[in-house]
């Protein structure tokens, strides 16, 4: 290749972030949804992973891997459905909950995904919108995935409803005081349950660009933690799903940093540059955790940040 | 501003010694027993209706379980094996749970633990005699574990960063860093199969207790659980820890080290789970490699709650669940069923389990006068 190393570094970080942050940005803004109304779901990597099985098998089946979305939706929001309910029961802690779910999650779907780890399903397709720049690695880099779009919609959709919308003002409001909304007359546990049953929705969507779109295949280390960082991605983007897209993005190309050394000859500590998301995660953490812009953006309510 | 802990109101609230008769105190912890129990019973009643729906015998199930898990001497002495490690990792679960903190990084201290020890092993092994290069192994082992975990504990009384999410990114960077090192600097290259550390040898591993198979480690396990039970209910400190975790704002005000008391109890935690490395690695695996990574964190977990975080009644449920892991090969292969059967078992038994917390206070069967009532 005669290109500069640097170069091709930077076209596959660009490539690694647009490949791989979807399903980062469908659990951030589940994760971003379910916070603001004041509950945390730290069991979304179960639903990734049960989203990513549900999304092949129904792929598998039916042929359509649209259909395999809807599934893998509809699966992370049965499993949002039992957190929110569970969690509104007395003395029950959400976190708790919430690695309960991120175990039972996984194993239903290694349970049920057993068979389908050999068997190839129908992929989504790509859309290709670099084809204009005439340089096929950059045009490689720039495919798209629909559903990276379509996240990018819901974050926008999200914004504006929050900022606009009376279902939005109730959210917030729920996640900021759990008496005001009382005081309202508005059920604080219908709202809460809703929020995580859609969050838990959006979870599941990011599973189903793991298995139909990339890597595409099913198998039981498919997920390399996305729905872990879901939490952390959240307070890295101060609670506003715009911000959600950028974590997203910038997550995504961290875990490329990885592979792409690699494609020039950088073979030394790829386990690190594997862990890089997550030792960002705490630094950001660490960062953000006093700072006052995050208190200013946090909703009160949160159990994470007190 | 010192950073107060959040009140998790998960950790038991333990009663000092009230002055009362005997009756008065097994009903009080008559409930703790009880509600655990019953939640055991419904989880194990949702398996079976998950195995029916499934066409598959529930009655055959635990059958196996009970074989593979407990039946025979030899399955009996493989359980004993598997919970050496999870009494280690539960207890690292249940000390931060007594000052109101959910740790969840055992699986990274146990890694990196055993991976220090192994580390250490290599210039000793041939050098030194086996017992003190096995002593300073485990030390190094405790060490590292606390260090890893105790990084949680200061982020979280410092910083204010959520001490379970930390612990979960803490493990996976602590596999990262056992794996570079493992495919790197330190492999042993004499064995091409599997990316492994240089091999102990078995002049230098950890013997068994004598007249079984079952490897020193549940000993250990058991001794610390009673010296932490100790440590927990008859100490100033371990008083002082629940005073913590029960309200940390009253703690505060009556000037105890609440920041002191939180690294502490994280150090504690990953010395556990540091320990349960060093066993595994120099009583089972004989070098540090990927199969360190066992889930055996994860299950300590659930083994904690289970035991509502009492040092003492993790021994009990860690054997449960030994036994339950144990059989999980017999149940594949008679049974047909996938290896994840045990996870969905033990994921559905935490979910019914937690949700069985909402229970407490509400029998009057376990109520007793005149003291003071949960709210």
């Amino acid at each position: 290749m005669s290109q500069a190393p640097a170069l091709v570094v930077l076209i596959a970080l660009i490539g690694g972030a647009i490949r791989v942050s979807t399903p980062f940005m469908f659990v951030a803004l589940g994760e971003c949804l379910t916070e603001k109304s004041g509950r945390v779901n730290l069991g979304l990597e179960g639903t990734l992973v049960l989203g990513a099985m549900c999304a092949y098998a129904t792929a598998y089946h039916t042929g359509s891997p649209w259909l395999g979305v809807l599934a893998a939706g509809a699966a992370g929001a049965v499993l949002g459905a039992m957190h929110g309910y569970i969690c509104k029961l007395p003395r029950v802690n959400d976190i708790a909950i919430g690695i309960a779910m991120m175990s039972f999650g996984t194993g239903v779907a290694f349970f049920f995904g057993k068979p389908y780890i050999q068997p190839q399903a129908p992929r989504l397709g790509a859309l290709p919108l670099g084809a204009w720049t005439g340089n096929p690695q950059l045009a490689a880099s720039l495919e798209v995935s629909p559903l990276l779009l379509l996240g990018i919609a819901v974050a926008a959709l999200m914004a504006w409803a929050f900022a606009n919308t009376r279902w939005g003002l109730i959210v917030r409001m729920t996640g900021d005081s759990a008496p005001a909304a009382k005081a309202m007359g508005v059920s604080v546990d219908l709202v809460r349950f809703l929020t995580t049953t859609m969050g838990g929705f959006l979870a599941g969507i990011g599973g189903a660009f793991l298995s139909l779109y990339y890597p595409g295949s099913w198998n039981q280390g498919l997920s390399s933690g996305q729905g872990l960082m879901a939490v952390a991605l959240v307070i890295f983007a101060r609670w506003s799903p715009v911000r959600c897209v950028v974590a997203a993005l910038l997550f995504g190309a961290a875990g490329a940093i990885g592979p792409s050394l690699q494609s020039v000859g950088v073979n030394q500590g790829y386990y690190f540059f594997n862990a890089a998301p997550y030792i960002l995660t705490l630094f950001i953490m660490v960062l953000s955790a006093k700072s006052k812009r995050a208190a200013h953006d946090v909703p009160g309510e949160l159990s994470i940040t007190k | 501003m010192v950073n107060v802990p959040n009140p998790v109101a998960l950790a038991p609230p333990v009663y000092g010694s009230v002055p009362g008769d005997l009756s008065v105190r097994i009903r009080r912890s008559a409930e703790y027993v009880a509600i655990p129990f019953f939640a055991l019973a419904v989880s194990a009643l949702l398996f079976s209706v998950f195995l029916l729906a499934l066409g598959k015998s529930p009655l055959e199930f635990f059958q196996l379980v009970e074989r593979g898990g407990f039946g025979t001497a030899f399955s009996l002495q493989n359980t004993l094996q598997r919970s050496a490690p999870l009494i280690l990792t539960a207890l690292a679960v249940a000390v931060p749970a007594r000052i109101g903190l959910i740790m969840i990084g055992g699986e990274g201290a146990l890694v990196l633990g055993g991976f220090a020890a192994a580390v250490l092993s290599i210039p000793m092994v041939g050098h030194l005699p086996p017992f003190p290069t096995l002593c300073l192994m485990a030390t190094a082992a405790m060490v590292i574990g606390g260090g890893w975990v105790g990084i949680a504990g200061y982020l979280r009384h410092a910083r204010g960063v959520n001490e379970t999410i930390s612990t979960l990114l803490l493990t996976y960077i602590g596999i990262a860093i056992m794996n570079f090192f493992v495919e790197g600097a330190l492999r042993d290259l004499s064995n091409p199969n599997k990316p492994s550390t240089k091999p102990l040898g078995e002049a230098y591993m950890v013997g068994h207790i004598p007249g079984t198979d079952v490897h020193w480690g549940l000993a250990a396990g058991i001794v610390l659980a009673i010296l932490l039970q100790i440590l927990m209910s008859r100490t100033t400190f371990g008083f002082a820890v629940r005073v913590c975790g029960g309200n940390p704002r009253a703690a505060l005000a009556q000037g105890l080290p609440v920041g002191k008391l939180i690294v502490l109890c994280a150090m504690i935690s990953g010395a556990c789970a540091g320990l349960a490395g060093f066993f595994e690695v120099a009583a089972i695996q004989g070098r540090a490699n990927a199969s360190l990574v066992a889930g055996y964190g994860f299950t300590g977990i659930l083994v904690s709650f289970l035991a509502r975080h009492n040092p003492v009644a993790i021994i009990p449920v860690a054997l449960l669940f030994g036994g339950i892991v144990a059989s999980g090969g017999l149940i594949e292969r008679r049974m047909g069923l996938p290896d994840a059967t045990v996870l969905v078992l033990q994921g559905l038994t935490f979910l019914v389990l937690l949700v069985s917390e909402t229970l407490y206070g509400r029998f009057a069967i376990f109520r007793v006068t005149g003291t003071v009532e949960r709210t």
